[in-house]
Order: C-alpha cells, then sequence, then structure tokens
C-alpha cells in the first residue's frame, strides 16, 4: 500500500479519536467545575432560606418550590395534550394528511427557539393579564413539553406490533378500547421514558420563563403571581456583581444539573434494562 | 331467536367517534400553536416593521434614547456565532460518529455514546454561566492573546483577531454554542453511518480500501443528504440557542469586524432588553426581531427534516 495513502489512514484515525476526546473535554470540565463551585456553596439554608437580597446570604426555597409547581403544572397540561396527538399521528390518523402536517411540524416545534415560545405566551397571556404569572410559566414549559410527548408517543406506539391491533379487533373491541387498553399498556415504557425525558428539560428551561414567570425574590405560593423559579434565579444571580449571590448561583446550578442529568442516566438504565 | 341488542355496538361507535376527535383534536393544536407563534411575532412585530420597513434589517442603529431600532448587528451576530460553532461542530461530530461505529472497541460505545448525549442535557443556563465565569476568562488569558500575536498581523483575515483580549465576544460565543451542537450532529451521524449497508463496507474492504477511504467514498457519499440535515439541524438550534449566549457575546450593539469585540445576536437582544423595554416601539422591535428568528429557524429546520426524511424513506425508517 502506498504511504500516502495508509498516511490519510492514520490522520483520519488519529482524527476521529480527537474529535471524541475533544467532545469528552468539554462534558468533564463543565460537570466539574459546577460540582467543585457548587458543593462548595451547598449548605443547609439552601433548602430552608428564601432568595436573599443583594450582598447578603440565603438560600433558594422560594425557586426550587416555583420550579417544581410550574414543572408539574406543565406536566399536568403537557402529558396528555402530548399523549393525544402521539395517538392521532400513530393510531387514528396514520397515513392521512393532518397527521403528515403534524409530524413534520411538531419536529420543527421540537428545535424551535424557546425564547420564542416565551414571547408567545408572553403576548398571549402576559400581556392581556397585565402582569407576570407562574401560570403563564407552566404555559411556556407545556408548550416546550408537548411536541417531545408527541414524537415519544408516536414513536412508541408505531413499535407496537400491528398482529396486537389486529387480534383486539378480531375480539370485537372498539377502536378506543383497543387503543386505551392494550396499545397504551404495551407502549407505556417508552411513553414515560419521553415524559421524564421532556420532564428533564423543562426543568432547566430558562429563556421561556424571562418573560412569563419572570421572578420573585419573596415567598408566594400562588400561581396567580410572578414566581421564583431556579433558572431565572441562576441567570440573574450569576449576572450579578456580588459574591453571596455567584455562589447561590453555583449551588443552584449543582443541584439542577444533578437533577436534570441524573434523571437523564436513569432513563436510559432503565430503558435500555426494559429493551434486554 | 332474539335480535342482538344494538346498543353496545352504536355506543362503542359513539365512544369511538369522540375517541378520535380528541386526539385529531390534540394534533391540530400543535398546528395552531405553531401558527399561533407565528402570527403573534408578527402582529407584535408590526410596529417596528412599519415604522422601520426594510431599514429595520439593513442599519445598524441600536437607540432605545432616541427610538432607532435597526437589527443588523444582532442579526449578524446571529449568523456568525452559529456559522463558526457549525465549523467547529461539523468535522468534530463526523470524527465522533466514526470513532463510534468503526473504530471504538464495542464496549466503550455505549458509554462514549451516552457521555456525548449529555452534553446535549445539560442546562444551556450551565454551559452559560461556565462560559462567563470559567471559559471566557481561559480564552482571556491563554486563547486571545496567542491568536492576537500570531493571527493578528496576517493581511485579510488578521483583522478577525485583532482588539483586546477581554474573553467575552463573538469568538467564545461561537465555541461554547458549537460545544452545544455537537451532540445533535453526532446523534443523526452516528445512526446513518451504522445505516450504511454492511454489503457496501464490505466491498470496500474487499477492494482494499483503508478505513479513511471507506468514509470519504462510501459512508459519506452515501449518507450525504442525512448529514446535511444534521448539519441544518444543528444550525436550527444555533440560530435560536439563548442562555448560552446571552451570557457570553457582551451584548454589545457594535458592528465590528473582530472576532475578539463584544457582539449580540437575536435570541440574547430579547433576553436582556425585553423586560426592560420601556416603549412601544423598543417592545416590537424585540418581537420584530423574534419573528425574524422565528422564519429562518422554521426554513432551516423544514430542510433539515426534509433531508432526514429522504434517506428516512429509502431505510423504511423515519428519524
Amino acid at each position: 500500500m502506498p504511504l500516502r495513502r495508509k498516511l490519510a489512514d492514520l490522520v483520519a484515525l488519529l482524527f476521529a479519536m480527537a474529535a471524541t476526546l475533544f467532545g469528552l473535554i468539554w462534558l468533564v470540565w463543565i460537570l466539574w467545575t459546577t460540582l467543585a463551585e457548587g458543593a462548595a456553596a451547598i449548605t443547609p439554608a439552601l433548602f430552608t432560606q428564601m432568595t436573599p437580597p443583594p450582598g447578603s446570604s440565603g438560600g433558594l426555597l422560594n425557586a426550587f418550590y416555583g420550579s417544581a409547581v410550574m414543572v408539574l403544572l406543565a406536566l399536568a397540561i403537557g402529558t396528555p395534550l402530548g399523549i393525544a396527538a402521539g395517538t392521532y399521528l400513530a393510531e387514528h390518523g396514520r397515513n392521512s394528511r393532518l397527521a403528515a402536517v403534524v409530524s413534520f411540524l411538531n419536529d420543527v416545534l421540537l428545535s424551535a427557539p424557546s425564547i420564542v415560545i416565551g414571547l408567545f405566551v408572553y403576548e398571549l397571556v402576559v400581556r392581556p393579564a397585565g402582569h407576570f404569572s407562574g401560570y403563564a410559566g407552566a404555559l411556556a414549559l407545556a408548550m416546550i413539553l408537548l411536541p417531545i410527548v408527541v414524537r415519544t408517543t408516536d414513536e412508541s406506539l408505531r413499535l407496537v406490533p400491528n398482529q396486537m391491533r389486529e387480534a383486539a379487533f378480531a375480539l370485537g373491541l372498539p377502536a378506543w378500547r383497543v387503543t386505551s387498553r392494550i396499545i397504551y399498556k404495551s407502549a407505556l415504557s417508552g411513553i414515560i421514558t419521553g415524559i421524564l425525558l421532556g420532564l428533564a428539560r423543562i426543568a432547566g428551561e430558562t429563556a421561556p420563563l424571562l418573560f412569563t414567570a419572570l421572578n420573585n425574590q419573596f415567598w408566594s405560593a400562588s400561581i396567580a403571581q410572578p414566581l421564583a423559579n431556579v433558572p431565572v434565579v441562576i441567570f440573574q444571580y450569576a449576572m450579578s456583581p456580588y459574591d453571596e449571590w455567584h455562589a447561590l448561583a453555583w449551588a443552584g446550578a449543582l443541584v439542577l444539573t444533578t437533577f436534570v442529568l441524573g434523571l437523564n442516566l436513569m432513563v436510559r438504565f432503565f430503558a435500555r434494562k426494559g429493551s434486554k | 331467536m332474539s335480535p342482538l341488542p344494538p346498543a353496545a355496538p352504536r355506543s362503542g361507535a359513539g365512544a369511538d367517534r369522540l375517541f378520535r376527535l380528541v386526539t385529531a383534536g390534540a394534533a391540530w393544536l400543535v398546528l395552531i400553536l405553531l401558527g399561533g407563534a407565528a402570527a403573534s411575532m408578527a402582529w407584535g412585530g408590526r410596529l417596528a416593521f412599519e415604522t422601520f420597513g426594510w431599514g429595520f434589517v439593513s442599519s445598524r442603529d441600536w437607540d432605545a434614547v432616541s427610538g432607532k431600532f435597526g437589527a443588523l448587528v444582532p442579526i449578524y451576530g446571529t449568523l456568525a456565532t452559529s456559522i463558526i460553532a457549525l465549523l467547529i461542530a461539523v468535522p468534530v461530530s463526523i470524527g465522533i460518529a466514526l470513532f463510534l461505529t468503526d473504530i471504538a472497541p464495542r464496549w466503550l460505545r455505549a458509554p462514549i455514546g451516552t457521555a456525548v448525549e449529555l452534553l446535549a442535557a445539560i442546562p444551556s443556563i450551565i454551559y452559560g454561566m461556565w462560559g462567563l465565569f470559567v471559559f471566557a476568562p481561559f480564552m482571556a488569558a491563554h486563547v486571545e492573546p496567542w491568536l492576537n500575536d500570531r493571527l493578528g498581523p496576517l493581511p485579510v483575515v488578521g483583522v478577525l483577531f485583532t482588539g483586546p483580549p477581554i474573553g467575552i465576544g463573538l469568538l467564545t460565543a461561537s465555541i461554547v454554542l458549537g460545544i452545544m451542537v455537537i451532540p445533535f450532529i453526532t446523534a443523526v451521524a452516528r445512526d446513518v453511518f451504522n445505516a450504511v449497508p454492511t454489503s457496501l463496507k464490505e466491498a470496500a474492504v474487499a477492494l482494499g480500501s483503508t478505513r479513511w477511504e471507506i468514509l470519504s467514498r462510501v459512508t459519506l457519499p452515501y449518507t450525504r443528504s442525512a448529514i446535511i440535515g444534521a448539519i441544518f439541524l444543528g444550525l436550527g438550534r444555533a440560530l435560536g440557542e439563548t442562555m448560552a449566549v446571552t451570557f457570553v457575546l457582551g451584548n454589545a450593539h457594535d458592528l465590528s469586524a473582530s472576532l475578539l469585540m463584544p457582539s449580540n445576536s437575536i435570541a440574547a437582544a430579547i433576553a436582556n432588553e425585553f423586560t426592560e423595554a420601556d416603549s412601544e416601539l423598543y417592545r416590537s422591535s424585540l418581537i420584530a426581531l423574534a419573528f425574524l428568528l422565528f422564519v429562518v429557524t422554521f426554513l432551516v429546520l423544514s430542510a433539515a427534516k426534509l433531508m432526514l426524511m429522504r434517506i428516512g424513506r429509502t431505510h423504511g425508517r423515519t428519524h
């Protein structure tokens, strides 16, 4: 073999290895920074005290509460709608023109800039209401969750073998019972995987909350008011000039990253186990 | 002989219709949301479009005090950061995909694949914080002075690398953005590389091809449209990425040829300024920016989807 071809092959080999190393270095670097800075800032006060005014110490209790409320509300809105739409794409509307168009546009919505969704909810809810609110934030998060649930539901339903449908119809079951009692049951783990991955995604979303839930320095349990939440607090505190706020931002970042990556790894682990 | 009770099938049919209606309604909702978002951005931005006309996209004035808004700087910043990000991410992603499909030992493929996918799971605000507190100072201390000294004096390209090494700016934002789109391009590239028929690769091996020759003459030509689709997918992600860019781009409304200078992007301008926009025209201008971003990402992502569908059809599967 001529030397030039051997050399080209060696270069390609080294390049692929270097590229992989390059990709992994960032992961390690980012996680290490978050762990080192965040661990130093985690105190019991983080989970018992409210977000402090500039230059003093405190915790993120109200932000954790607000994030949890909005994420759960978004799940309550986005999950049933997403499963219903996914069911239409895979079952009732399969091969229809509407399903083809929705399937296409759903994928576009899946990668659409989340800041635009935030502005949309601002125009739709916040501006008419005259103030920022927790439910506007939840609505924005639900809009981000929706296409994820639609896509994964559609994909998991399509994996259900057609023989199951045929057998169920042969027993004389109406279509809605076939779907709800048999098809959902066999696609359940795939659908739950999608919901959990969607949960991990919306837990860290910041841009759509900037103009919807905004932030709230104080304890507020009402979702009709501006609601504190972890990502926006991290954003505001990290951009501030105060050291105490920076420390809190790192602590919040560590909790958020641990939650999101932990959920991702757990879902993958169980999905892999289930498919074996 | 008694006739069969007719009630049961009829009630089943009613419930069937209801079920179909509900699921179809949810499917329509996806369309309505997408259309609603576009319409609401167009409506919210109409004041800016009416006031400035085409000047809105060609003017570089962005002055809240005198009420003049031109979007040239954020548009330039968005395009420049996204394109540089792709210049970094595309070769790296193809390299990683090659490593994961052909080079790595089998036991190493799953863990490394998962690690790369985790890059996509890290919330973008974490990228932003890390970029601001760790990566930008690193760039300012180690990379940008070197670029100043080595590339700055060169003719033509030199102008890109002159300027104060402050760490915050187009180049830093582009690199962070590049890291963020690597997992998206890698995921598609790995899938389609795996889908190349083994017989094609075996034929190439039988002809004495090296690994590089298989990649460049069999794998890449065979998967070309999907790879282009993946690049467009990465581009769509990069154009709309907000938080990470907001942290490290510097929010400066100056047009500068240097990559080391602070700049702005559409998403970062909206994130930074929307809650502070105190006039109707200011707010409308930011929403008009969002409309432009939405239209461009819609076109880019649609193109990506079409390219990916093409390969899906040849393999009888979709992405």
